[in-house]
């Protein structure tokens, strides 16, 4: 470990603590309708998309027309991407002529995008003609992410108002999160990432050769455009198979620092924009205080493990301690501390790019990505689904302090009841029952194991990741582990899925987008039609450090109860022991 | 509910136009007219001939000749490869340093075959350059050097590795020492606004600087 690698995650902080009230607050006006510098701009945009759509922007909806919206709109946009992936032989923008995806891949890859999970199985620059980039996938990079910060919008009115059912248009919130959020700042991100050297062409590629006499093809593409939208709304897919370790997708270490800010900008920014539309912004702070904590401890495990060695590289004979750390898989430009403090943000956001391969990171180190994904993305989390399910788990430290003292529970003054901790329950649970089932079976089936690709531990350690990943939305891999197989022919020519592990994936991160956000809106629903009371002397405040204590501990003890067994088998294992395999 | 389905299929087909094509062609414009250069791959030239780009490593081995004089090939039919004296040297590849197939190399802190390949790369390091550095031992060789990057195409070593491989590259290319350094002093690329990142010497530029100062021959 080095000073400047500690200096880097510092600023890393405060830009992100400084950013937070900036976009927050205006994430807040966003919501709350008020009138927006944009809007003179872009205003006649989103009253013809309302008329397009044939909605009346005042005309509010409760929570399951709401859900319903939802639904039917991204069961909808999931075909239609299903579609687009399988037939893109015959749709234009496709310069190195790539066939359709099969059938099991293609099931899985729509699955990821429409859930704004963004696992890849299959390797963009092999795989995906530009049409499918762009007009497919990237998106849903911007409508996946709209679809979660319009939900949370939402189950923010839920939280905030009193006696009504309404939580707001479905239509409107997705069309200012686009037009007024993700938009603006995807254009500023894209241009600001091509002036690193990140690249944004229509031309499909570039033959040469190198200096030395070798035949070298550049693989370039519109990047740049897709890489903003990429961090920014959590999806985390990449352009290129090696996703931003490519220095076409991620340049220079300022492109770096860049993305990374973009990876967390939004769902920080989420706690104020929550402070400010519930009226209390210490409720805020408190919830990105907790956040902060938890990633703090994260990336500080995942940089203080880097920096040493594995036992791989000891046994090899290199003194990798002090003298760069474990560099196996990491970009030079980056380093053994831009890693770790990207492996973690990727992972507290459910965003899922990385900047090298997280497969090669030590046994402790890949603890941090593992936990983060284990505390059901609630470290920030996903844009939207992030702070809703960090609510979700707010209500239940509410239950559980209510219980330690015997009071009703209570939150922003509304009396937390059966049916809200119900509701709760199945929204927070859910996660740790389909991650294991889905492992176990992926584990004791040769279905499953025809998936993994290292032996020993590391081939657990890969299965837990990738069904930890898929059902937490997150979209980081072992990338050993595949579902995906590609022969050495161009065009995509012969190439298969392996169904059980794309369908049991695809399935995972359905479960995973669609219960919590049920969930949510459905608390958000009952919560709505409650008139608060006022606060007592005996009123638990949800803004005190005792408060802030206690929800670290349950996020912490639920994943610790669920999860233990299967880490101890895995990197645990791997971290204790210098035997190979 | 039919409503729904009526207003998603129109917002389907809009968004998808306004977010799937416009967006992107809007910003390639752009990006065309106000950063030509990085949005074409950052091509370097020599010569009037594209030879590479600044942010993509190159491969700077040569093939090994069997007792005929003929490529030695490995089980797979491919030539098997080794560094050439008169370069410095990019970090090791899992991908043969493709820039349009790209993959990580994916084994886990624990595989022996992640062991026996560094271990690999360690042993072809110190052979190459002990001649050049005496007493260089495996506690002086830097991680960068035997590890591959996650890109498979990094454009940078450490300044520690190329500076062992300068005391080779002088030799071979009767370069004064001195000036070696200064190239390498000139190609390393610093921490962003001072404290970003890590430094690295981009070695497709140095060899460049190299190659047009002592050129060999």
């Amino acid at each position: 470990m080095t000073w400047q690698g500690w200096i880097q995650i510092l600023i890393y902080v405060a830009a992100l603590t400084a950013l937070t009230p900036l976009l927050g607050g205006y994430m807040a006006r966003v919501y709350m309708g008020r009138r927006l510098a944009l809007e003179r701009v872009l205003g006649p945009v989103e009253r013809s998309f309302y008329r397009a759509v044939r909605t009346d922007p005042a005309n509010e909806q409760d929570w399951k027309q709401y859900a319903r919206t939802v639904l039917v709109f991204s069961a909808l946009f999931w075909l239609v991407l299903y579609a687009i992936l399988r037939l893109q032989g015959v749709l234009p923008f496709n310069p190195l002529r790539f066939d359709g995806a099969p059938w099991n891949v293609t099931f899985n890859t729509t699955s990821s995008f429409v859930t704004n999970t963004n696992w890849q199985y299959y390797g963009g620059e092999t795989t995906m003609s530009f049409f499918s980039q762009m007009a497919g996938l990237a998106v849903q990079n911007f409508v996946s992410a709209a679809v979660g910060m319009a939900v949370l919008a939402a189950v923010i009115r839920g939280f905030a108002r009193r006696e009504t059912t309404k939580l707001g248009n479905f239509w409107v919130d997705l069309t200012r999160t686009l037009l007024y959020i993700l938009l603006p700042l995807s254009i500023i991100g894209a241009l600001v990432l091509v002036s690193q050297g990140v690249v944004q062409t229509f031309t499909g590629s570039v033959s040469l050769t190198t200096l030395h006499g070798f035949e070298q093809v550049l693989a370039l593409g519109p990047v740049a455009s897709q890489i903003a939208i990429k961090q920014l709304g959590t999806n985390g897919g990449g352009f290129f198979n090696v996703n931003s370790a490519f220095p076409f997708e991620n340049a220079t270490s300022f492109a770096n620092f860049v993305e990374m800010l973009f990876i967390l900008l939004i769902p920080a920014a989420a706690t104020y924009q929550y402070g400010r539309m519930v009226g209390r912004l210490r409720q805020g702070w408190a919830l990105y205080i907790a956040m902060l904590v938890m990633l703090t401890i994260g990336v500080g495990n995942a940089y203080y493990q880097e920096a040493r060695t594995t036992p791989a590289l000891t046994a090899a004979g290199v003194h990798a301690t002090d003298a760069g750390g474990n560099l196996q898989d990491k970009e030079q430009r980056f380093g053994v501390a831009n890693s770790a403090l990207w492996s973690t943000a990727t992972t507290d956001a459910s965003n899922g790019s990385v900047n090298a391969a997280q497969e090669a990171y030590t046994g402790f180190g890949e603890m941090t990505p593992l936990v983060n994904m284990m505390t059901g993305e609630v470290i920030f989390g996903g844009v939207g689904s992030g702070l809703y399910g960090m609510l979700l788990v707010v209500l239940l430290t509410v239950f559980l302090a209510g219980l330690m003292v015997g009071r009703t529970p209570e939150y922003l003054g509304k009396k937390i009841q059966a049916r809200e901790v119900k509701l709760v329950a199945i929204g927070t649970l859910y996660m740790p029952v389909v991650v294991l089932i889905a492992a176990a079976l992926a584990i004791a089936t040769p279905a499953g194991r025809q998936s993994v690709f290292d032996s020993g531990p590391q081939g657990f350690s890969e299965t837990v990741y990738a069904y930890t990943s898929q059902t937490n939305n997150n979209g980081s891999a072992f990338a050993g582990y595949t579902g995906f197989t590609q022969p050495d022919a161009p065009g995509n020519k012969g190439a298969a899925g392996v169904t059980f592990a794309d369908l049991i994936g695809g399935l995972c991160m359905l479960l995973g987008r669609f219960i919590p956000l049920l969930a949510a809106l459905a608390v958000a629903g009952s919560l709505a039609t409650k008139r608060p009371v006022p606060a007592g002397p005996g009123t638990f405040r949800t803004d005190s450090p005792i408060f802030l204590v206690l929800l670290v501990g349950v996020v912490v003890i639920v994943a610790a109860l669920s999860f233990l067994p299967a880490l101890a088998l895995g990197p645990i294992v791997q971290g204790l022991t210098h035997q190979l395999f | 509910m039919r409503r729904d389905i009526v207003g998603s299929v129109v917002a389907i087909v809009v968004l998808t136009i306004g977010f799937g094509l416009v967006y992107p062609l809007a910003m390639t414009g752009v990006a065309q007219v106000a950063f030509k250069d990085q949005a074409d791959g950052s091509q370097v030239k020599r010569d009037g001939r594209v030879v590479g780009s600044s942010l993509i490593g190159q491969d700077f081995r040569r093939p090994v000749l069997d007792a005929n004089g003929r490529p030695k090939l490995d089980q797979d039919g491919r030539p098997v490869l080794e560094a050439d004296p008169a370069w410095f040297q990019s970090r090791p590849s899992q991908s043969g340093y493709s820039a349009n197939v790209t993959f990580f190399s994916n084994l886990g802190p624990n595989q022996k075959d992640l062991a026996d390949q560094v271990k690999a790369n360690l042993d072809a390091y110190l052979a190459l350059e002990r001649p050049f550095t005496p007493g260089l031992t495996a506690a002086g060789v830097p991680v960068d050097a035997v590890t591959s990057s996650a890109s498979g195409v990094d454009p940078h070593i450490s300044v520690a590795n190329a500076r062992v491989q300068a005391n080779r590259v002088a030799v071979v290319r009767k370069a004064p020492l001195d000036r070696v350094l200064a190239l390498i002093r000139q190609h390393t690329d610093g921490r962003a606004l001072a404290v970003l990142g890590e430094p690295g010497v981009n070695v497709l530029g140095l060899n460049l600087a190299l190659d047009k100062e002592f050129p060999l021959r």
